[in-house]
């Protein structure tokens, strides 16, 4: 689960890292307020859960209160358009209001979990401001990193590596290790999947401070953390992918017209891939689980058909411990009830897969039955086309 | 042969509630030989003949089991594997989907140097047809035989091996790893094992988006083993940066792409098979 700049910050400051003092405004009245109350320049910051804000046009500065009410109001209600939101870009309901620095020093740091070493991997850059993936595929040397122990922690002697590693030295040293120290602990103790801070500056007069802060925790461990799922917000988040997460659906939107039902997700995955090598372009991606009852077949159905490009639909199911003859039933009553019109696939296999048939036969609708994947995905391309 | 496991594996069950139960009796009933279950609060109580214990010491004392099987919610998954570890058993198979990254790291680190295997988490188990089950997968789809299967995925591993038994094509032991960022067991391992198995002839590896698992085993598979090797990638269409109903399954940064992982194992002389549709086919080509 991802969450806003804003709300980072204010997780971080409760594990005493060091942020710029501001708050957020969901209205021009609101950034001028903020403006006034921390005094002097400001900077306003879109909030989405996209980067690039900066070169999109989301984040400028106000030499006044005045001026960051005006520029709130351009901003909030725009849509802004960066290299992580895609074309259609996405609209901003609230800015960030926070008093400027004076910069010395842009550099990176970043936890993430590395899936080779199986622990957390604390990284520092001396090339902040930059887009990291970068700076790893052109500098690799100027990344540098440290595991960091469960039980043990981020220990400060790594800390101060990474510090000296970065050609720092003097307070900024001591500011910028008390700071990853209070990072790694915001890390562990909000499970969180990444946490990066990028740039991280340091001052003209030495401090250390997060300026930018993106956190995205593991949704597996949320459910230690009631006070984070409040800071989720649906608006972020596409409607549909929504509505399928509250009937236990993993459903993504793709833009293709074949839509796919699937028990199961590297079956679900390959399912898009045949669909694909059979010339069509799959609409979706839709993971009904090793357990799909009735219910879920009629949300699954209707969360596909939600998309107005889908023309057919492929249902592939191998079942196992899941029974084919009350898949079959499930699909015939979500399809009457639902009033289905477009086409639909189903290749189907597991237990009692010929009960299952029947069932479809029997149904006296408009159901083709594939004999193999294969089929399934050359009859629904041609059924979509 | 087979590896990891056979008839005379004596296993506990961890967590034995109603999923538990109901995947144990299917176990039994494939020939697997369960002497317990461990359920905290339930201990001095049976079912179906199988005695159950509050502790892993407890069964550990009573029935010596080798292996054992987690059902245990994501809450307390990662607790039961420690537990098992802690009762020395050799293997430890974990179903549960959904435990959080930070309990796998601390799995990791307590079962750093003991004699534990585990695998999993978010997997559907391994099988030796024939002999026996520890795991979810439907047992009537396999037929005993001489193909390895090793697999991220669950019912794309069903898909897999039924082409195979279609196709007259027996298994010696088919592994699910499981699907999460941090599992136990990697291709690797499975691999170096079927490696060793005499009645392993050939292998079938199915990966996914995601990490740089295929990778590293592309590369084992070049410099070390000796054995045909059929592989199939799910995920050539999958969009970047989203998470493909596995929590592992994500391509960030540009890595882990369906692309670069069938281009590693190319590379390493591994037969790709086009579409889910020809893994069997594509492993009956090696033979």
């Amino acid at each position: 689960m991802k969450i806003h700049e804003y709300q980072a910050k204010g997780v971080l400051r409760r594990y005493n890292v060091p942020v710029p003092r501001g708050e957020v405004a969901f209205s021009p009245d609101e950034a001028r307020r903020v403006a006034e109350k921390l005094g002097g320049r400001v900077v306003v910051k879109a909030q989405i859960h996209a980067g690039g804000r900066g070169k999109g046009g989301g984040v400028k500065l106000a030499d006044n209160p005045e001026q960051a009410a005006r520029l709130a109001e351009k901003i909030i209600g725009m849509t802004l358009v960066t290299h992580q939101t895609g074309p259609e870009g996405r609209l901003v309901k609230r800015v960030l209001v926070e008093e400027t620095l004076p910069i010395d020093r842009e550099l990176y740091l970043g936890i993430v979990l590395d899936r080779k070493l199986e622990r957390p991997v604390l990284m520092a850059s001396s090339e902040g401001g930059m887009d990291i993936e970068e700076v790893a595929a052109k500098t690799p040397e100027l990344i540098l990193k440290e595991t960091i122990e469960p039980g043990i922690g981020l220990m400060p002697h790594q800390a101060r590596r990474l510090a000296f590693g970065m050609g720092l030295e003097g307070e900024a040293v001591k500011g910028i290790v008390n700071a990853m120290l209070a990072l790694a602990k915001a890390y562990e103790a909000t499970d969180a999947n990444l946490l990066e801070i990028n740039p991280f500056v340091i001052t003209t007069d030495e401090r250390a401070v997060a300026l930018d802060a993106k956190m995205d925790f593991d949704d597996n461990g949320l459910f230690r953390h009631p006070d984070l799922i409040e800071l989720r917000d649906l608006d972020e988040e596409d409607p549909l992918e929504t509505d399928a997460s509250n009937f236990n659906l993993n459903y993504i939107k793709l833009d293709g017209n074949v839509g796919c039902m699937v028990n199961g997700a590297g079956l679900a995955m390959a399912t898009m891939d045949i669909i694909q090598h059979a010339g069509g372009r799959p609409a979706n991606f839709l993971d009904v689980g090793g357990g799909a009852n009735a219910e879920q077949i009629k949300n699954g159905f209707r969360i596909i058909l939600s998309d107005a490009n889908v023309k057919a639909i492929l249902i592939n199911i191998f079942g196992g411990i899941l029974r084919v003859d009350v898949l079959a039933a499930g699909v015939v009553a979500a399809a009457r009830e639902l009033d289905i019109q477009v086409p639909i696939v189903l290749r189907l296999e597991g237990t009692k897969v010929d009960e299952g048939k029947s069932i479809l036969q029997d149904s006296g609708m408009n159901f083709t039955v594939a004999a193999n994947m294969k089929e399934a995905a050359e009859k629904v391309v041609a059924l979509a086309s | 042969m087979s590896i990891l496991l056979d008839e005379n594996t004596r296993i506990v069950v961890q967590g034995f509630g109603r999923a538990g139960a109901f995947h144990a009796q299917q176990c039994k009933d494939y020939g697997a030989k369960i002497v317990g279950a461990v359920h905290p609060g339930k201990g001095g109580g049976e079912k179906d003949g199988t005695p159950i214990f509050n502790t892993m010491r407890e069964a550990v004392d009573a029935v010596q089991p080798a292996a054992s099987i987690v059902f245990v919610p994501a809450a307390g998954a990662a607790d039961a594997i420690i537990e098992a570890a802690d009762g020395g058993l050799e293997l430890v198979v974990c179903i549960t989907e959904g435990i959080p990254a930070q309990d796998l790291v601390k799995v990791s680190f307590a079962l750093r140097g003991s004699r534990t295997r585990l695998i999993g988490p978010n997997c559907p188990g391994l099988i030796s047809p024939g002999k026996s089950k520890l795991g979810i997968m439907p047992g009537y789809i396999h037929k005993q035989g001489n193909v390895g299967v090793v697999s991220r995925s669950g019912t794309l591993t069903y898909e897999a091996v039924g082409q195979l038994s279609v196709l007259g094509i027996g298994q010696s032991t088919c592994v699910g790893i499981g699907g999460d960022p941090i599992i136990g067991t990697n291709f690797i391992d499975v691999l170096d094992l079927f490696n060793e198995d005499p009645a392993t002839h050939a292998v079938i590896m199915i990966g996914e988006i995601g990490g740089t698992a295929e990778e590293e085993a592309a590369a084992f598979i070049k410099e070390r083993f000796s054995k045909p090797v059929a592989a199939f990638i799910a995920g050539r269409t999958a969009p970047p940066g989203r998470r493909m109903g596995h929590a592992g399954a994500i391509i960030s940064g540009g890595k882990g792409t369906a692309s670069e992982k069938v281009a590693a194992l190319e590379d390493a002389g591994i037969a790709v098979a086009p579409t889910p549709a020809d893994m069997g086919a594509t492993l009956a080509g090696l033979l």
